[in-house]
């Protein structure tokens, strides 16, 4: 009942104001809409890099010849010949947490048809290659096992290869193209995969078989890469320990020694892009707390305003009866209700303006019930932090003093 | 007789400015019965703001005792002074201290605001009636700034019977009010008196003071003169003396 009185004075006091109560409030507006757009456009980016790299298989593990190249002034991992066709077989034979796995060997060349050439790449995989990398034929068919062991000169195109190479839409499967020098028959075409985060064309590919590749284009025997998945998503960091203590006993590597070879699953690359992510985020999320703390500053500079202005209102409700609790809280309650008004009209406006970035400027954005719910919590303890030494300086006034102020 | 509404013994207040002890009110012992009509009157520096101050529950005594219908408000709290202010007294000042930009009846209904015994509804009937009683039972939604000055010290009345004190304690209610105006109020002052109200008048002004039935003299601290008037005038015809205005 006197709480609920105290409610009609302070939301009365905030009506009769209205023009300063917004001025006041926007601060706190500005500071919560921020902070709510910007950790908005921080997990978007986050969840857009993460459905990227799902999209290129989650449960990939990629195993590259080569010390882990991370490091400076080391040479290409393409030039390391540590990784052998022996080795595929031996992980393909003893893992127990991987479901499928292929070699790789890749190179550049010129696909040509007739008048129409394209700069591509060729990888030569094993069948498997497509469950690993979650990708589908639009047309066509894979090569076999058969194929593979018979080095057959047969190419599988990605959609941008087939633009490029039959402009005028005729169906590739079943005609003969060149890669280099040397004739393929196409059998299928691959789906559309489009770009991936890093402004890579995923369908800018051109599939064969390993064999081929090794013998009649590249002329090696040994693998650029090794690319396998785990059965699941959770297994894929024991496969990692797993596939590198199978190498490491391949390669006969003593523990002193560093692996030869690098092994990531698609959850390390995860994680290392989300974490830049968060730094931004975190910088950004930072930034606009700091308008949030001056919003809060803004508060408890009109309400410190504010009850100097009205001393002698003060001392007449004291004269009346109020007592001094009546009055912090008189004064307490209104910087609340100004700080949870900003802080309501500042997730609306955030997330007006996150609408706007997604629908305009096609960022990715995902708004968070956490985000939403954090910062119209640190504007509910900004009123009360801010509001509380002015509304404890009404409270302490004379009622003598307050009356006789002019 | 009835009963004594303000009992004061042996009252003293003192101030220390420095190292200098100011002897505001040097003993003073008077009381006030049930349906009297004070005038407490002095020069400026007589003690008579402090006096005030002390009978508004405003202020402590330094020393003496203080008694308001019966509670003595020695070694009470600020909140329990509070309480006391918000059940037993009715205060009006010089300025009307109206809420501004706020309607008559919602100033009115203040001092209940700080009582939580009073329902919403008792609230708003008891100021309808506090203001019928000074007559703006036609006002009530009006605020300070469409109001006169005798309109508004009105409500500032009005304010200060809603909680039903036992005493009106008034500081020159008339001060800011022309001659005609401060008959009216004066007027009023007496009409309430009649229904049996306590008002306590603190002013300057000796003419006040013949409306009422006491008038105390206070002089540096002391009391001078407490005596009975004889000879109350009636605000109200005075009031008829004055020539006519034309509006």
């Amino acid at each position: 009942m006197r709480l609920l009185n105290l409610f009609k004075i302070a939301f009365k006091a905030i009506i009769l104001n209205k023009t300063r109560t917004l001025l006041t409030m926007l601060g706190i507006i500005i500071g919560v809409a921020s902070v709510i757009a910007m950790l908005a456009i921080g997990e978007g980016s986050k969840e857009s890099i993460r459905s990227t790299i799902s999209s290129m298989g989650s449960n990939m593990i990629t195993i590259r010849p080569g010390a882990d190249d991370r490091g400076p002034a080391r040479g290409s991992g393409g030039d390391v010949q540590t990784l052998t066709l022996a080795n595929y077989e031996t992980i393909k034979n003893q893992s127990t947490l991987l479901s499928y796995i292929t070699p790789i060997v890749n190179g550049g060349g010129q696909v040509i048809n007739g008048a129409n050439n394209w700069p591509s790449t060729i990888y030569g995989v094993n069948p498997e290659y497509l469950e690993i990398k979650v990708v589908g034929l639009q047309s066509g068919s894979m090569f076999t096992d058969a194929e593979v062991k018979s080095a057959s000169k047969v190419v599988v195109l990605g959609q941008t290869v087939v633009e490029n190479v039959f402009p005028d839409g005729q169906d590739p499967v079943g005609q003969m193209i060149r890669f280099d020098n040397i004739p393929f028959k196409v059998i299928g075409v691959l789906e559309e995969k489009g770009e991936n985060t890093f402004g890579q064309d995923q369908d800018d590919v051109v599939i064969a078989p390993y064999t081929t590749v090794q013998k009649r284009i590249l002329a090696i025997d040994y693998l650029n890469q090794i690319m396998a998945s785990a059965i699941s998503e959770d297994d894929a960091a024991d496969a990692v320990i797993e596939v590198t203590d199978i190498l490491r006993a391949e390669h006969k590597l003593m523990d002193t020694e560093d692996d030869d070879f690098t092994v990531r699953s698609m959850e390390e690359l995860i994680s290392t892009f989300s974490s830049t992510s968060d730094m931004l985020t975190i910088l950004l999320v930072a930034v606009s707390s700091i308008s949030l703390l001056i919003g809060g500053i803004g508060i408890m500079n009109i309400m410190y305003v504010s009850v100097k202005e009205r001393t002698k209102e003060i001392g007449l409700r004291m004269a009346v009866g109020g007592k001094g609790s009546d009055i912090l809280m008189q004064f307490l309650i209104e910087a609340i209700l100004i700080s949870i008004t900003g802080g309501l009209l500042g997730v609306f406006i955030g997330l007006s303006a996150t609408v706007f970035i997604e629908k305009f400027l096609h960022w990715p954005t995902s708004v968070t019930l956490y985000s939403i719910l954090i910062s119209f919590a640190v504007c509910a303890v900004t009123g009360i932090f801010f509001g509380w030494y002015p509304a404890r300086k009404a409270s302490s006034l004379d009622p003598i003093t307050a009356l006789r102020y002019e | 007789m009835s009963k004594e509404i303000i009992k004061i013994e042996d009252l003293k207040r003192e101030f220390t400015m420095g190292t200098e002890t100011v002897h505001a009110l040097r003993g003073i012992s008077f009381s006030i019965k049930e349906g009297e009509f004070v005038t407490i009157m002095g020069s400026s520096g007589s003690g008579k703001s402090t006096m005030l101050n002390i009978l508004g529950c405003l202020d402590q005594p330094t020393s003496g005792t203080y008694e308001i219908d019966g509670v003595s408000m020695k070694d009470l709290s600020r909140n329990e002074l509070a309480t006391i202010r918000n059940e037993k007294i009715g205060f009006i000042f010089q300025s009307y201290n109206l809420l501004a930009r706020t309607s008559a009846i919602e100033n009115v209904e203040l001092p209940l605001l700080y009582n939580s015994k009073v329902s919403t509804e008792e609230r708003r009937e008891r100021a309808i009636k506090a203001l019928e009683m000074v007559g703006l039972g036609d006002r009530l939604h009006h605020t300070p700034s469409q109001l006169s000055g005798g309109q508004q010290q009105r409500v500032a009345i009005a304010r200060s019977l809603v909680n039903n004190p036992v005493m009106i304690l008034a500081d020159e209610a008339t001060g800011n009010l022309d001659t005609r105006t401060s008959y009216e109020i004066m007027s009023l002052f007496q009409e309430l008196n009649k229904q049996g109200i306590t008002i306590t008048f603190v002013t300057h002004e000796p003419d006040i003071a013949t409306f009422s039935n006491r008038t105390i003299v206070l002089k540096d601290g002391n009391i001078i003169q407490d005596y009975k008037n004889e000879n109350i005038q009636s605000a109200a015809e005075e009031l008829a003396k004055l020539p006519k205005q034309d509006d």
